[in-house]
C-alpha cells in the first residue's frame, strides 16, 4: 500500500457563468449572489479523491479538505465538495479579506495551509483546478507555492504520486512535459485530467455528517492589513460594462451563401 | 536604470511577434531593458537595439530550462534589481503569468494579468468576466508587472536604433531548490497555421462538423487562419484540446472570428466574444451564436465554407 495522503484541495465560490455576471460590489469586485462551485475545482476534487482512494481512503488514514476563501456564501462551496466526496472541510471567512487579489489571497491562503498543517500532520499536497472561472488569472497556485515554499506542478493532465514524489504530465505550451516534484506539492489540474463524478443520493446525505471548521483570520495569524483591499498590491480603479453585441445580418442559404460571406469579408477589408 | 524590462524566454532564431509587441509597450513606459534566456544570436540581438532596448540582461546559470518557473522567477527578480526597472511586462502564456506570480511575492510587487492595453504610467486594461467587462487597474506597489496579451499593439521600430550592453545576472546557486524539475519534452507537432491565441482570423468548427474538420481546414488555410474548435468537438475526439476555444480552452480575440457548426454556448462564447467581427454559420436558425454574429447565414457547413473557400481562391488568383 502507497503512504497515506493529508490533501487539501481549494475551492472557490464563483458566479455561475451560465447567468449575467456583474461588477457591482465595493472596490469593484463580483457580485457573488448567484454562485456555484468552480467547475474547474471539480476536477482537483476528483484528483484528490481517486489519490486517496487508491490509498485505502479516509479508513486508511488519507485526509482530503476541501477549504474555500470567502464571504458566508462560499461555504456552499464547501458544501457542493462534501456532497461530491470531500472528507471535510473548512471555510476560512472574515469581513477582512473582502476585495483581496491574488497576492493577499495567496497570503490568507498560506497561512490556512500552515495552520491545517500544525496539527502534527502536515498538508502533503495542495490541488487547485488551472483557474477560476471568474477572476481567471491562474495566479493563486504560483503565489502559493512561492509563499509556501513548495514546489508548483501546475497544468497537470495527468498526476501520480508515488515514495513521495509527484509525477505530472504538463500540456500548457508548446511543448508536452513530464514534470516531477518533490513532496509537499502546489499541484493544479487541468479539465483533461479525469471526469469529476456528480454527488449521488448516498453522498448528499453523508455530507450532512461531516465536519465543516470555520476558520477567522485570527485563527489562522493574520493581521486584517496583510488582506483585503489594503493588504492588496493592485487596484481596480474602474469597472465597465461592455456593450452587448448586437445580431448584424442574418441570411438563409440560397445556394450562393459561401460567395455572399466572401462579399462581406471583402467588404469588411478581411480577405 | 531602465523603466521598463522585458522577460523574452528561449526566442530560438527570431524573436516572436509577442516579445516585439512587449518591446514596443516598453518603449511607451520608458527605457527599456530586456532580460534574456537562452541563445541570443546576431539577428534576435540586431532586431533587440532596432527595437530601442538599452541593456540586455543574461543569466549566470543554463540549466533554468530544466525546472518548472521557480528558477526564472528567481532570474527575473534579480534582473529586476540590476535593471532597477519599475515595470515588468512577460507575454500572457500560462508559464508567462506563473513566473509574473511568483515574481510579484517576491519583490512584495502587483501582479495584472490578461493585460490587453497599458498606459504610460503603468495603468493596465484588461478584458474580464469572458469579456463581458472591462476593466482598468494599477499597482499600488513600487514595481509593476503586467502579463500582456498578444495582437494588441503594433509592434514599432524605435526611431531610433541602440546598441545595447550585455550584462549577466548572477543567478543564485539554490534557485531550483524547491522547484519542478522537468523529466522529457516534446515539442507539439506544428500545424503550420498561425497559433490559435495570436492569429489574425480565426475559423472554428463545432458539433455541427460531425467529425469532418476538412472544410473548416481548407477555408482556414484559404484566409491563411488557425482552427479553432468547441468543447463539444474536442470531447469528441474530432481535432485536439489545444484547438479549443472558450473558458477552458484558449481565449481568442481576432479580426474575424467564423464560427461553423457552433451553437455558442456561454463556455464558447466567453472564448471569442471580444473578436472585431463574427461570422456563424450554423443550420439551426434558433442557435444563440446568431445573436453575436455580425454577418450570419443559416445554412449548411458543409456547402457554404467549401463555397467560400473555392471563392477566396478564385479571387486571389
Amino acid at each position: 500500500m502507497e503512504e497515506t495522503l493529508k490533501i487539501v484541495v481549494l475551492v472557490k465560490h464563483v458566479p455561475d457563468a451560465q447567468f449575467d455576471r456583474h461588477i457591482t460590489g465595493p472596490g469593484n469586485t463580483t457580485d457573488r449572489d448567484e454562485s456555484i462551485l468552480s467547475e474547474l475545482d471539480e476536477y482537483a476534487l476528483e484528483a484528490a479523491l481517486q489519490l486517496a482512494e487508491e490509498r485505502g481512503g479516509p479508513k486508511a488514514g488519507n485526509e482530503v479538505i476541501a477549504l474555500s476563501m470567502g464571504p458566508a456564501g462560499a461555504v456552499n462551496a464547501v458544501k457542493k465538495s462534501l456532497q461530491i466526496g470531500a472528507y471535510s472541510g473548512v471555510h476560512l471567512s472574515d469581513d477582512a479579506l473582502a476585495g483581496s487579489d491574488a497576492a493577499a489571497t495567496s497570503l490568507a491562503l498560506a497561512a490556512a495551509i500552515r495552520h491545517l498543517s500544525a496539527d502534527g500532520r502536515p498538508v502533503d499536497l495542495v490541488l487547485t483546478g488551472m483557474a477560476s472561472t471568474d477572476g481567471e488569472t491562474s495566479l493563486i497556485p504560483a503565489q502559493l507555492a512561492e509563499r509556501l515554499s513548495f514546489p508548483q506542478v501546475t497544468f497537470a493532465s495527468s498526476l501520480d504520486i508515488a515514495g513521495g514524489q509527484v509525477t505530472a504530465r504538463r500540456d500548457a505550451g508548446a511543448y508536452s512535459e513530464t514534470v516531477e516534484a518533490q513532496l509537499p506539492a502546489v499541484v493544479s489540474v487541468t479539465d483533461q485530467i479525469n471526469e469529476p463524478r456528480y454527488p449521488n443520493f448516498k453522498g448528499i446525505l453523508a455530507a450532512k455528517k461531516k465536519k465543516i471548521a470555520s476558520l477567522s483570520l485570527a485563527d489562522i495569524g493574520v493581521d486584517a492589513s496583510q488582506v483585503g483591499l489594503a493588504g492588496s498590491w493592485t487596484v481596480v480603479e474602474s469597472a465597465d460594462a461592455r456593450p452587448p453585441r448586437t445580431a448584424g445580418t442574418i441570411i438563409t442559404d440560397d445556394g450562393d451563401a459561401g460567395i455572399k460571406l466572401v462579399d462581406f469579408l471583402a467588404a469588411q477589408k478581411l480577405l | 536604470m531602465a523603466h521598463a524590462l522585458v522577460f523574452i524566454d528561449n526566442p530560438g532564431a527570431a524573436l516572436k511577434k509577442s516579445s516585439l509587441e512587449l518591446l514596443t509597450i516598453g518603449r511607451s513606459l520608458g527605457e527599456t531593458a530586456v532580460a534574456f534566456t537562452g541563445e541570443l544570436n546576431d539577428d534576435v540581438a540586431a532586431t533587440l537595439g532596432a527595437y530601442g532596448v538599452t541593456a540586455v540582461y543574461r543569466p549566470s546559470a543554463d540549466d533554468l530550462d530544466d525546472y518548472l518557473v521557480g528558477p526564472k522567477a528567481v532570474y527575473l527578480a534579480a534582473a529586476v534589481g540590476a535593471s532597477g526597472a519599475s515595470a515588468v511586462l512577460v507575454d500572457n502564456s500560462p508559464e508567462g503569468k506563473e513566473i509574473a506570480g511568483r515574481l510579484g511575492i517576491k519583490l512584495n510587487a502587483g501582479v495584472i494579468t490578461d493585460v490587453v492595453g497599458v498606459e504610460p504610467d503603468g495603468t493596465a486594461h484588461k478584458s474580464v468576466l469572458a469579456g463581458s467587462y472591462t476593466t482598468t487597474a494599477k499597482a499600488t506597489t513600487p514595481v509593476t508587472i503586467l502579463s500582456v496579451k498578444a495582437n494588441n499593439v503594433e509592434p514599432a521600430p524605435a526611431a531610433v536604433a541602440t546598441a545595447p550592453a550585455t550584462a549577466t545576472v548572477d543567478v543564485p546557486a539554490d534557485a531550483a531548490v524547491n522547484s519542478a524539475r522537468i523529466a522529457t519534452r516534446t515539442e507539439k507537432p506544428v500545424s503550420g497555421r498561425p497559433d490559435l491565441g495570436e492569429a489574425r482570423i480565426v475559423v472554428a468548427g463545432g458539433r455541427g462538423v460531425d467529425g469532418d474538420f476538412g472544410p473548416v481546414e481548407e477555408l482556414a488555410d484559404a484566409l491563411g487562419a488557425a482552427v479553432g474548435a468547441s468543447r463539444a468537438a474536442t470531447d469528441a475526439g474530432w481535432i485536439g484540446h489545444d484547438a479549443q476555444v472558450g473558458q477552458t480552452g484558449v481565449t481568442v480575440s481576432p479580426q474575424l472570428y467564423i464560427s461553423a457548426g457552433i451553437s455558442g454556448a456561454i463556455q464558447q462564447k466567453a472564448g471569442m466574444q471580444t473578436s472585431k467581427v463574427i461570422v456563424a454559420i450554423n443550420k439551426d436558425a434558433e442557435s444563440p451564436v446568431f445573436e453575436i454574429a455580425d454577418y450570419g447565414i443559416i445554412g449548411d457547413l458543409f456547402k457554404v465554407l467549401p463555397q467560400a473557400t473555392a471563392e477566396i481562391k478564385k479571387r486571389k488568383g
